[in-house]
């Protein structure tokens, strides 16, 4: 009897983990490859382009070191410390020269990326050697999954608590927020608000660069790796809105789901145009996304006052 | 200082101004070269040429929608691929005479829909700015990707098979019997862009144009006077839709082919960078940086190809920081000012009325 239930149920209870699978997968992997994205544009209203290079030399760094003996989750580190670096000099050369022209830094930092992955296409050929995917694999019914896959997913949280503790907690925190609400004031309150500025693009292009690390053993490493990442990073910031710890959560549970849905049910290309039409009817109702909406509740109208 | 002076008057001191100026002149020549070039040069040259001009209406229009009203797109080539797939489909559907004149027709509407509709979400959402830019350009990674998959048999419209990464092989330009080449089609694009190129031109003199740079540079001052704003970004966006879509039918038709590289990324960035090399707020400064740096890169693809883009890049970015106007466009208005010593300077010595104090922005 009781056999018979357990039989009965399994299946179920297979497809359930199987959903659940796919769905942080899903959402990993939106978090993760917007998330440097969102944090630049949440602070300076700059879309910095080369994100998805910045990635790119995240994966490289960290194939690099970790063919060169450095443990995997060490030479991640190493990549997003170093991608930061590059960032701030990015920062301080570039995007600097260019506050208060928008459409102008979109189109420098562009030709940055183009720079970067063309230079990287030079200089080591069209792939490299990458670093086998870790951690081996399980099985729960008749399908096997990744392990790695789902340590993905609990970066991907633990990244986002992180930068909520980082910006709720802190005094940088405190400042970036300030910034954020009115740089005027910021400054006369005694906040170098440049260097808030420089700060933010190396913390947001080290994200990226760790992301591209923890990329790196799931795809091939190519000077245009970046591009897969692109379409996922720019959907989840417009649909997220200005606000990194509310927009960008919100949005890749939504866009997680669509995506998770289309991509085991018709296949991963109907699931980008899917996720493209889900972006394009979100900004047709809520123009500042997600953020947008939270604001809107937050400030709605309460009958006591 | 615009206070002081009315409408007429101020347009026929523009029009006293526009009538010599080093970018009329500028243009002037580059066509009359153009007329007499298949003249002198072999017929491979003006193949080639023949393409360069194709592809100086993708840069038009990314000049249009960007320099003239500010706005970002890179979904320029996408509308460039619509069009030109949608023109091979026609054309390999219908081989009665005219198909493919109306096949360039259905090509360019079609990018042209494309644009308005996904212009009238954006727009009339209240999207702007960086985001109009990242939206198009995820709509330019989607439809590469998806014309990509489309390799298998079922992804065919009537005769047509797209093929995907191979690429779909597409009519050439037919008038009645004869197939367009060599001269006739090189004459065939040069009409096409002086006739856009004129018409931009008077747009952008016009009343409708002077109300897009309005909303260049202050879209909220623009509505308060009382424009549509956004269907004026709709409209816009609608045009340049159908300029780059007619930059991709005569591309597809000029080489019989067309695939989802021509629409990818790498692609979506030539524009923008010859825009930008050139001067966005110039047709005429986009129409020649294009043909200078399509030639260049030509050259630098035969020896070093991998190098061209990051040369285009290194440009760009020097155009963006220290050259924000262009330098086509920074050179003929430094012949302006020197040369043709016009309306430009006589603004300069009119007396200013004191600026009225700023009101804060508040965010």
């Amino acid at each position: 009897m009781l056999a018979r239930i357990a039989s009965e149920v399994r299946p179920v209870l297979d497809g359930v983990f199987n959903a659940f699978y796919q769905y942080q997968d899903s959402f990993a992997f939106l978090v993760l490859s917007a998330i440097g994205l969102a944090v630049i544009f949440g602070m300076m209203g700059v879309i910095n382009l080369a994100h998805g290079e910045l990635m790119m030399l995240g994966a490289y760094i960290t194939v690099g070191a970790a063919r060169s003996g450095v443990p995997l989750p060490l030479a991640m580190l190493v990549a997003g410390a170093a991608v930061g670096l590059i960032g701030a000099i990015m920062e301080v050369l570039i995007v600097r020269r260019l506050y208060g022209r928008l459409l102008d830094s979109v189109a420098a930092t562009w030709a940055v990326g183009l720079i970067l992955s063309q230079g990287m296409l030079i200089l080591t050929g069209p792939s490299i050697q990458g670093v086998a995917s870790p951690l081996g694999s399980f099985r729960v019914g008749n399908t096997s999954y990744s392990w790695y896959r789902l340590l993905l997913g609990a970066v991907a949280l633990a990244l986002l608590v992180a930068l909520y503790l980082l910006f709720m907690r802190t005094r940088f925190g405190l400042r970036a927020r300030a910034t954020i609400q009115n740089p005027e004031i910021a400054r006369a309150l005694g906040v170098d608000t440049a260097r808030m500025y420089t700060v933010t693009f190396a913390l947001g292009s080290a994200l990226a660069g760790l992301a591209g690390g923890l990329y790196a053993p799931t795809a091939t490493v190519v000077p245009f790796f970046g591009t897969n990442f692109m379409v996922e990073a720019f959907v989840t910031v417009i649909v997220g809105g200005a606000n990194v710890l509310v927009g960008s959560p919100l949005a890749a549970a939504l866009l997680g789901a669509i995506n998770a849905f289309l991509a085991q049910t018709w296949g991963l290309y109907i699931a980008r145009v899917g996720l493209l039409v889900t972006t394009i009817i979100v900004i047709r109702v809520l123009p500042r996304g997600m953020s947008g909406l939270v604001d809107r509740w937050r400030l709605r109208p309460t009958g006591a006052r | 200082m615009a206070a002081a002076t009315d409408w007429g008057e101020m347009s026929a001191m523009n029009r006293r101004r526009r009538a010599l100026s080093s970018e009329n002149l500028a243009f002037v020549l580059f066509v009359a070269f153009m007329v007499i070039y298949p003249l002198m040069a072999d017929e491979f040259s003006v193949g080639n040429v023949a393409y360069f001009l194709a592809m100086t209406l993708l840069a038009v229009s990314l000049a249009l929608i960007w320099g003239y009203a500010g706005i970002l797109s890179f979904g320029q080539t996408a509308f460039f691929g619509i069009g030109g797939y949608l023109y091979g489909i026609f054309a390999l559907n219908y081989d009665w005479g005219g198909a493919t004149l109306v096949g360039i027709v259905v090509g360019v509407l079609a990018g042209g829909v494309v644009a308005a509709t996904l212009g009238y979400f954006m727009f009339y959402g209240g999207v702007n700015d960086v985001f109009v830019g990242l939206t198009t350009l995820a709509l330019t990674l989607v439809l590469q990707t998806f014309m990509a998959q489309t390799a298998g048999p079922e992804w065919a419209v009537g005769e047509a098979r797209l093929n995907g990464y191979n690429g779909m092989s597409v009519p050439q330009i037919m008038v009645g019997d004869t197939v367009l080449f060599g001269r006739q089609l090189f004459y065939f694009h040069l009409v096409l862009l002086v006739g856009v190129y004129l018409i931009l031109r008077w747009l952008t003199g016009s009343r409708w144009g002077y109300g897009l740079l309005a909303l260049r540079e202050n879209r909220e001052r623009t509505e308060t006077f009382g424009y549509n704003v956004r269907f004026m970004q709709v409209q816009v966006f609608f045009l340049a839709g159908c300029i780059a879509a007619l930059s991709g039918v005569l591309y597809a038709s000029w080489g019989g082919y067309i695939d989802p590289a021509s629409m990818g990324l790498t692609a979506a960035v030539t524009p923008v960078i010859y825009v930008a090399i050139g001067g966005r707020r110039s047709i005429t400064a986009a129409v020649i940086a294009t043909m200078i740096l399509l030639k260049l890169s030509q050259s630098l693809a035969s020896s070093a190809p991998e190098y061209a883009l990051v040369v285009f890049g290194a440009l760009a970015l020097l155009a963006v920081l220290f050259v924000p106007e262009g330098f086509i466009l920074s050179l003929l208005q430094a012949l302006d000012r020197w040369v043709f010593r016009g309306g430009r300077r006589r603004r300069h010595v009119a007396p200013q009325e004191p600026a009225p104090a700023q009101p804060r922005r508040v965010s």
